[in-house]
């Protein structure tokens, strides 16, 4: 296919564990779209762990490692699937362009001149770029069964003034997306509420709290799915609805979905393809009848 | 010129309505700054032209001093934002014509700031005075220098009998 | 040409740091100088005297006086000056006061300064040209640009005081936000009571036009000479034969396509219509967007009903020139539509409080429609979705206001008094319902202000929670309100019935625009400015044209009404005189060295440079030449300093005057 979309991948930890069906799953669409993505060569951490609150320097160096690294190979756009990496790298190619103290200060531990021409993309992005008459060329399943609510947690939006992606309180752009596969998107109120996962070790029972309410909203607009497009969320949306079943055992269980299983269903490639049964919830399409 | 103990002069280009002002309330407030600088008022520092300031270089002056509204307060709206685009051009071709860059200096000093003028006057003729005298022109200018020094020496001279 | 020097002691003022008669005598010296004292007190009759005896017996041409700030006598020795047959603007001042004795403690330095000032003086007065005051006629009609209640009170008294006033209103009928208005802080006084006999007087004013459903189009000329043309809009219907009857818009059968803006979208209008049964004046407007006729050409009921045969469904806009003097601009204000999000990158709209998706979710004007007597509910408190009585009732300041991240930086000021007044209606209708306040600060400055808040906050028991709301979402049939206490310290949830968004009170739609077209400057925000924010808060920068009420900046009912009247006596002054005097500190163009480049034109804030042409003998234009307006002009000498050629001077401030200063250094 001609004009077709050249990216770096920025995998990120999360990826490689408890998101491998999110990487599984980006990776087959992706190619499926003729969208030919490149791994960061040794890619480090984004520094969205416990360095971005405890030594602002190092969460900065971390995070612009990738990005120089990905400058190195020739890359100018570059997906990020987590929205936490996607968040740190932005972030960091925000601080370092506004403060130039900084960015000699990096440069110097990187011992590599910033030049910060990687444009990072989150997953919305990536098929806003490849293009939605693309997508909707691709799709091969009508996925009008799905009712889904789109939850985009707090990372991909904020700091708006960074991100420049979407209404930071009232997002559009996954609805319009999962449109294309003909599934039906739900008016709910939570799409951006907080799902607790920086507390998801340490005080598991806010995050039962605040994910069952998610969950709850979810289902009370009429959702049948939910479409999520980081990692953290799923963990928390997915394999938190045993905990909060243990809690609250009237609660009822809703699949959640990677935006890219979504998209993966649409152009005909099954379940197993795309990593889907490795969820917490389990979720199958209806078989065809006819 | 009495060059034995050298005195810097510092020429002053200000707006009618914000330094001019600013500076009479830095009388009223009988705040003190040094002698050397002299003030001369126009209406607005837009209307500053660049030849003045080499004007005065040329007739003696070691130092310059821009000051009018702050941007956005002009009494014209906009003549000061015309200043400053003016004046941050102009100090860019300082150095060409042979100036140390810190002989010529610009703030905005509104008609409240007596002691911000008071600051702004002592760090000039401070600057001014680390410098040197300037001595550009000087050299190329020593017809000139003697009509002035004639003529003080008459006013000397005048003094001295009707003293 | 023989110069006078007068060196003033100030009593001791001067004359304790400077050696004042050793400056008088340096000054003998410089040349020119014929003619050089000193006196204890210049500004005093008998120093006055002393500077008018001088010029007579010693026939000066030009003077100088040593002594305080220009800012502080200038006039007066100019007029001095006058007085003995000189000119005026050949005197000049050297400031010994305010920049050198109190300033300086060094006598000797002082006085070096001193005499060197009053060189500078001397060498620029030499160079002084004599300039006439600029006298320009005045047309002694005004101009008033909205009819809300600013505008109404600016014509009535400048009409009340004799002169003509046309007052230009872009809605059908005149009466503003104030005529939507259910009743008023802080007594609670009907809004419609109070305001309709001024509308109803302005109508039968006989010094008065009212041109309403019209807009301002173009502005030329200057203080005292505005030639302006504004747009009539083609109303359809016959103002001089419609008795304003009604039949038409009771028999109109298009009933429920356009919203009714003055019910604030809760109602519907017919295709003709009047905004509100008291408008001024009565006669209806056919709305051709949804008239059947200009759709297919059939119907024409109103046609068939109107016994006057004042339907003109033909009829065009009209362009109208009045001959002005002086311009009140009373433009008002809208509120900040937070549905939307508008063009403008730095306001961010405010998706998270329903307004616009949730019926209920309204804005003050609407919870001002609901509370009026004459509103879409009658006066019964009812919620927009079912027409329930609302049990809870949550009400939101500063929204879009006060916010830098997603709104407007500054204080909309009349929210904290009209929602104190909105919570308190509201629980006397329904007495067992509940009001919340969420709130920042409360802002109640100004007579019975803080008085009212209190009483609704003490005996009408409405409940103030000190905190922003982050979010308000439906569930199950309540609103609910997601926010902070931060005086508890903890998140708070309201289930409400309705929730009231106080939301930011902005320039009028297209005031930017206008202002362009009048030619004033405006802020980042819309709002017209002022002069002096301090000393000239009515008039605009631009000579002639005066500000009155919301336009300038979010206002009261009260203020607006002051500064109204203000504006009027502005333009009294104005037209105090037959002729407008004023000072000769303004451009020239020497047309001989002027090369016709126009760079004046662009940095000229007042837009005082013009086109002229030179023409031969024959009338072929030879070249086109800068010409600087009087009456425009205001004296910067931003173009002087422009000009490639120098061909054009600031009077009085020549490169001439401040070469020969700087020389004298």
């Amino acid at each position: 296919m001609e004009n077709n979309l050249k990216a770096g991948y920025f995998p990120g930890c999360s990826q490689t564990g408890t998101a491998r069906e999110y990487d599984l799953s980006l990776r087959s669409v992706a190619e499926k779209l003729g969208t030919e993505l490149t791994d960061v060569d040794d890619w480090n951490c984004c520094g969205a762990t416990s360095a971005h609150v405890t030594n602002h320097t190092l969460a900065n160096a971390l995070a612009m490692r990738n990005i120089v690294q990905a400058e190195k190979q020739g890359l100018t756009e570059m997906v990020a699937p987590c929205a936490a990496c996607y968040n740190r790298l932005i972030v960091s190619q925000h601080e370092t362009q506004i403060h130039p103290e900084l960015k000699k200060e990096i440069e110097a531990i990187l011992d590599s001149k910033i030049e910060n021409p990687v444009q990072v993309m989150n997953i919305v992005e990536l098929f806003t770029k490849i293009g939605a008459d693309k997508v909707k060329q691709a799709v091969v399943k009508d996925l009008k069964e799905l009712n889904a609510a789109c939850y985009y947690g707090c990372l991909l939006l904020r700091p708006s003034d960074i991100t420049h992606f979407d209404d930071a309180e009232q997002p559009t752009s996954m609805e319009e997306l999962i449109k294309l596969t003909g599934a039906k998107p739900v008016e709910w109120n939570f799409k951006v509420e907080c799902c607790g996962a920086a507390h998801s070790i340490a005080r598991k029972d806010i995050v039962v709290d605040l994910s069952k309410k998610i969950l709850d909203d979810a289902v009370a607009h009429g959702a049948n799915v939910m479409v999520v497009a980081c990692p953290m969320c799923h963990t928390n949306l997915d394999m938190r609805q045993k905990a909060i079943k243990k809690e609250y055992p009237e609660h009822k269980e809703i699949p959640v979905l990677y935006l890219t299983e979504l998209i993966g269903l649409a152009l005909g490639m099954d379940e197993k393809e795309l990593g889907i049964n490795l969820h917490t919830v389990k979720f199958e399409l209806k078989k065809e009848t006819a | 010129m009495t060059e034995e103990k050298w005195e810097p002069k510092v020429v002053a280009f200000v707006c009618n309505w914000c330094t001019y002002t600013g500076a009479d309330l830095a009388g009223t407030s009988r705040l003190k700054y040094p002698a050397n600088m002299k003030m001369i008022r126009v209406m607005c520092s837009g209307g500053i032209d660049p030849v003045f300031i080499i004007k005065a270089f040329e007739r003696g002056a070691d130092g310059v001093l821009i000051s009018g509204c702050h941007p956005g307060d002009c009494h014209y709206n906009a003549g000061n934002f015309h200043a400053r685009r003016r004046w941050t051009m102009f100090h860019q071709l300082l150095e060409y014509l042979g100036i140390d860059k810190n002989r010529l200096q610009f703030s905005w000093v509104s008609a409240s700031e007596g002691k911000k003028f008071v600051d702004v006057v002592s760090k000039v003729v401070n600057d001014v005075r680390e410098l040197g005298p300037f001595k550009g022109y000087k050299e190329l200018n020593s017809e000139f220098t003697a009509v002035v020094n004639g003529l003080k020496q008459e006013v000397n001279k005048a003094e001295a009998v009707n003293g | 040409m023989k110069i006078g020097v007068f060196i003033c002691h100030c009593g001791e003022n001067i004359g304790r740091t400077v050696d004042c008669p050793r400056v008088s005598k340096a000054a003998e010296w410089f040349p020119g100088v014929v003619h050089s004292v000193d006196y204890k007190y210049m500004c005093s009759d008998p120093g006055q005297n002393m500077i008018k005896d001088a010029i007579r017996e010693k026939g000066l041409d030009a003077i100088v006086v040593g002594s305080c700030s220009p800012h502080m006598h200038e006039k007066t020795f100019r007029k001095a000056a006058l007085d003995a047959g000189i000119n005026p603007f050949l005197c000049e001042m050297a400031n010994l006061r305010e920049h050198v004795s109190w300033v300086h403690d060094d006598i000797e330095e002082a006085t070096q300064k001193a005499i060197d000032l009053t060189r500078m003086a001397v060498e620029k007065v030499k160079r002084n040209q004599p300039l006439a005051t600029i006298k320009v006629p005045v047309t002694k009609r005004t101009l008033v640009i909205g009819g809300g209640i600013a505008g109404i009170q600016a014509a009535l008294d400048v009409a009340n005081a004799g002169y003509e006033v046309v007052l230009v209103e872009k809605e059908p009928s005149i009466g503003g936000h104030m005529s939507q208005l259910s009743e008023t802080f802080p007594t609670l006084d009907c809004s419609q009571c109070i305001l309709t006999p001024r509308m109803v007087e302005v109508y039968q004013h006989p010094k008065i036009k009212l041109m309403t459903y019209s807009e301002v189009e173009k502005v030329e000329g200057f203080i005292g000479n505005f030639h302006v043309t504004i747009r009539q809009k083609a109303r359809h219907i016959d103002a001089s034969k419609c008795t304003g009857c009604g039949l038409c818009i009771t028999k109109c059968p298009i009933r429920k396509k356009a919203f009714n803006s003055f019910e604030e979208g809760m109602a519907y209008r017919p295709a003709v219509y009047v905004p509100f049964p008291q408008a001024v004046p009565n006669i209806p407007v056919i709305d051709e967007t949804v008239c059947t006729y200009y759709k297919n050409g059939k119907c024409g009921v109103c046609v068939k009903v109107c016994g006057r045969e004042a339907i003109m469904f033909d009829q065009q806009d009209k362009l109208v020139t009045e001959e002005i003097g002086a311009i009140i601009m009373a433009t008002g204000y809208k509120l900040y539509d937070i549905s939307k999000k508008p063009d403008d990158s730095f306001i961010k709209g405010y998706g998270e409080y329903g307004y616009g998706k949730y019926k209920d979710v309204i804005d003050g004007l609407q919870f001002e429609r609901i509370a009026s007597a004459s509103g879409p509910t009658s006066g019964e408190f009812k919620r927009p979705s079912d027409g329930k009585e609302p049990k809870k009732v949550v009400f939101i300041q500063c929204v879009g206001s006060r916010d830098d991240s997603k709104g407007f930086s500054y204080c909309s000021k009349i929210c904290c008094m009209y929602t104190a007044k909105h919570a308190m209606l509201y629980k006397h209708k329904v007495h067992d319902g509940e009001a919340y306040v969420f709130y920042m600060d409360i802002r109640s400055g100004g007579k019975m202000y803080e008085e009212f808040v209190r009483r609704a906050i003490e005996e009408d028991g409405v409940k103030y929670v000190r905190g922003r709301v982050s979010k308000v979402y439906e569930q199950n049939g309540k609103y609910i309100v997601k926010g902070e206490d931060t005086i508890a310290g903890m998140p708070v949830e309201i289930e409400a019935d309705m929730v009231v968004l106080a939301t930011a009170m902005i320039a009028q739609e297209n005031a930017s625009t206008l202002a362009q077209t009048v030619g004033i400057p405006y802020d980042k925000y819309g709002f017209f400015n002022e002069a002096h924010p301090k000393l000239r808060p009515i008039e605009s920068t631009t000579g002639g044209i005066f500000l009155a009420g919301a336009c300038q900046s979010p206002k009261d009912i009260p203020e607006s009404v002051a500064m109204a009247s203000a504006a009027a006596a502005k333009t009294m002054v104005l037209f105090g005189s037959d002729m407008l005097e004023r000072e000769p500190v303004v451009a020239r163009v020497n047309e001989l060295l002027c090369g016709g480049c126009f760079y004046c034109r662009k940095v000229c804030p007042y837009s005082a440079i013009e086109v002229r042409e030179i023409k031969d003998r024959n009338g072929v234009v030879i070249k086109e030449v800068a010409y600087v307006n009087d009456g425009l002009c205001q004296g910067c000498g931003t173009c002087t300093a422009t000009c490639p050629s120098k061909s054009v001077e600031l009077m009085g401030f020549t490169n001439e005057q401040i070469f020969a200063q700087i020389a004298a250094l």
